[in-house]
């Protein structure tokens, strides 16, 4: 090993070991035999027998789908709002049944990914800043209520509108999409706490771009969904939020590969890498479409918004993977902390 | 109390900072890696006290660790380093003998060599005295020279949670289940958790687990029955070298000191102590190490920080994020032109 100290230094312990990464921790979690093997992006750091330091996420799939479905809702209320005061009411009528369903999948996957998920309730014991999960907790128990009574009145059946109660539900519903569309935006981009305030190395070092690609891509689905369900005639501010949603997200995402730093360097290998540049094409795709095809063909508004849609998914996906993975090799642990503790000082030995 | 202190940067006493008044000082242990013998004691001791369940006899094949790395259901892990030092100029004359680590590729090549080279094709091989390096009757160096001395050296190290003056997993829960007790430690309470599994994550040490079968997230407890009951916690009862001490965490220090200071002027320059300084990542460990080696050789992080550390940041980038989102909103609905909407 590096012998800069002038002192005499052994080799890791594990040098020329081939089993290094056997994956043989697979008591208790089931999924060691099947762990994707990551390469080690930098070769020379020590560790134990090649071991992880840190726990891999224990979210399966349902984590990432929610930070899809969160930002959908987000994005629809918003665009169900203006589109309530600007007077379109189709843009509107999507908006708030599509914010109202991702609501709903949203807790859907949220309690069910609990461990246990009978004891969801207990979230609603403390209100903690320094949990992300409890603030945007208390995110959702706010936006709920206005965004279901914004669906209500939707779904009112149309002889009903006129008499006093349905005229009393839909100014509640205009009330109650106001209400949402107030807490949307804390919705969209909370989730990117979520995953910075994590010691996950890919997560935590993404927390300065991963609010803007975060919101970029909540921007992006919502205006997909209005893209594909609402008419071209009414789908402007849609097509417009979703180039600046697009652009947004994109922006933000190069931003965060072209990072010093090794730990970001997950977001640019195997699967993770593979999920977003994927989510990069159909982004870029929809966004462009949005802004030309889109403005005169339904079939190709309607092509666009299911590549924003597909293309924001994604991006929650390959964000996801990526600090899996940095957490599935020690060197994403332990290169940039040995540097930098190299250079906070040089204390040499028994500081 | 500022609320920097509380997320970040030493902090005195983090017990009344969650709000404890009356207390008993901090408690936490000073794991000496010197004098560890890797009996595994407290690894047994845990599991017996905390009734922690069995979760898996596995033989790893990588040494006489078989435990791998704490978990949901190891709560003490003694980690097993095996180690060539080379001695210097001295060759050691081990050169083509079977010294390297255990079960590798390596260990396969070498004794291959020396089998063939070997008088009698092997067959005294095993047959012979071979020192294991288990403790003898006779004095280390009572042979007069370096003896039996090889280059090769066993670190062996009990980790445990650290029991961080800012805890990652702590700041992170977002039911309270996991909660400072009046001790300064960090405990799970298992009727309250949900199993979110937000802790996992947000351990910089990779400590705290979710067992699969049970869905809740476990760790150490420092013995919190034990301490409320005045014993010390069970590992520490149980380790019969002294490696695992456990006492208030002022006296800790003190004596963590000393054992360095002596171990320095033995010649052990490498042995250092390991998240003993306050003004560290985590503003110190409740759980403290002297190590030989890099923390890093023992599976634990060079430089942990808490990430609530950058928490007040990330709040202000989201907050810019939304902000941008919400005037985007605004924006697209202003019609380009003062002309009627579309």
């Amino acid at each position: 090993m590096s012998g800069d100290d002038g002192l005499p230094r052994e080799p890791r312990s594990d040098a020329g070991a081939a089993d290094v990464r056997a994956g043989t921790f697979a008591s208790g979690r089931g999924r060691g035999g099947h762990r994707e093997e990551t390469a080690a992006p930098a070769d020379g750091f020590r560790s134990y027998y090649g071991r992880p330091v840190l726990k891999p996420p224990v979210w399966e799939w349902k984590v990432p789908a929610y930070l899809f479905t969160g930002g959908l809702a987000a994005g629809a209320a918003l665009l169900a709002a203006g589109a309530d005061l600007t007077g379109r009411p189709a843009l509107c009528r999507t908006g708030r049944l599509g914010g109202f369903g991702a609501l709903l999948a949203s807790t859907y996957l949220l309690v069910a990914d609990l461990g246990r998920p009978e004891r969801f309730h207990h979230m609603l014991r403390v209100a903690k800043p320094t949990s992300p999960m409890s603030v945007g907790t208390w995110i959702l128990v706010a936006y709920g209520p206005g965004s279901g009574l914004a669906a209500a009145a939707e779904l009112l059946p149309a002889p009903w509108r006129g008499t006093r109660p349905g005229r009393l539900l839909h100014r509640a519903g205009r009330l109650g999409g106001l209400w949402a569309a107030a807490f949307a935006p804390g919705l969209a981009s909370y989730t990117a706490v979520l995953l910075s305030q994590t010691a996950v190395p890919a997560w935590h070092e993404a927390r300065r771009e991963l609010p803007f690609v975060f919101t970029g891509s909540a921007a992006a689905s919502g205006a997909g969904l209005g893209l594909l369900l609402a008419p071209v005639a009414e789908a402007a501010p849609a097509r417009r939020l979703a180039a600046a949603g697009a652009a947004a997200e994109l922006v933000a995402a190069r931003l965060l590969d072209r990072r010093p730093g090794l730990e970001t360097k997950a977001y640019t290998e195997g699967r993770a890498h593979r999920l977003r540049r994927a989510a990069e094409q159909l982004t870029l795709g929809g966004a462009l479409a949005a802004v030309t095809v889109a403005r005169r063909s339904r079939p190709a508004a309607a092509a666009a918004g299911l590549a924003l849609l597909a293309g924001s998914a994604l991006q929650r996906f390959g964000t996801f993977e990526g600090g899996v993975a940095s957490t599935r090799d020690p060197a994403y642990v332990v290169v940039p902390q040995r540097a930098r503790r190299n250079a906070a000082a040089e204390p040499g030995l028994g500081r | 109390m500022t609320d920097e202190h509380s997320l970040y940067g030493p902090l005195q006493d983090p017990a009344a900072d969650a709000g404890h008044r009356e207390h008993p000082p901090r408690v936490g242990f000073f794991t000496d890696t010197s004098v560890c013998i890797g009996c595994k004691a407290c690894e047994v001791a845990c599991k017996e006290w905390n009734d922690v369940p069995e979760d898996g006899l596995d033989l790893l094949g990588m040494s006489f660790d078989n435990t791998g790395m704490l978990g949901a259901s190891s709560w003490r892990h003694v980690a097993f380093v095996e180690q060539e030092r080379p001695l210097g100029r001295q060759d050691p004359g081990l050169t083509g003998l079977p010294t390297g680590p255990s079960a590798t590729g390596h260990t396969a090549e070498v004794t291959a060599d020396a089998l063939r080279e070997a008088p009698r094709g092997g067959g005294e091989l095993g047959t012979g005295p071979v020192d294991l390096g288990f403790p003898s009757f006779d004095l280390p160096g009572a042979a007069g020279d370096a003896g039996n001395r090889t280059d090769f050296r066993w670190l062996m190290a009990s980790d445990v949670c650290k029991h961080c003056t800012h805890a990652g997993c702590l700041d992170v829960c977002p039911t309270g289940a996991l909660f400072r007790t009046e001790f300064g430690s960090v405990v799970v309470q298992p009727d309250i958790c949900n199993g979110c599994g937000y802790c996992v994550s947000g351990c910089p040490y990779g400590v705290i687990d979710r067992r699969a079968d049970d869905g809740r997230a476990w760790k150490c407890t420092l013995c919190y029955d034990r301490l409320r009951g005045g014993l010390e916690p069970a590992c520490a009862k149980a380790c019969p070298t002294d490696s695992i001490q456990f006492g208030p965490l002022d006296e800790l220090r003190e004596r963590a000191d000393r054992r360095l200071e002596q171990l320095h002027e033995a010649g052990v320059a490498e042995a250092r102590l390991y998240g003993r300084d306050p003004d560290d990542g985590v503003g110190g460990d409740g759980a403290f190490f002297l190590l030989l080696d890099d923390p890093e050789v023992y599976g634990l992080p060079p430089d942990p920080v808490v990430p609530t550390r950058d928490l007040p940041a990330m709040w202000r980038y989201a907050g810019a994020a939304a902000s941008a989102l919400l005037a985007a909103t605004v924006a697209v609905f202003v019609e380009p032109g003062a002309g009627g909407r579309r």
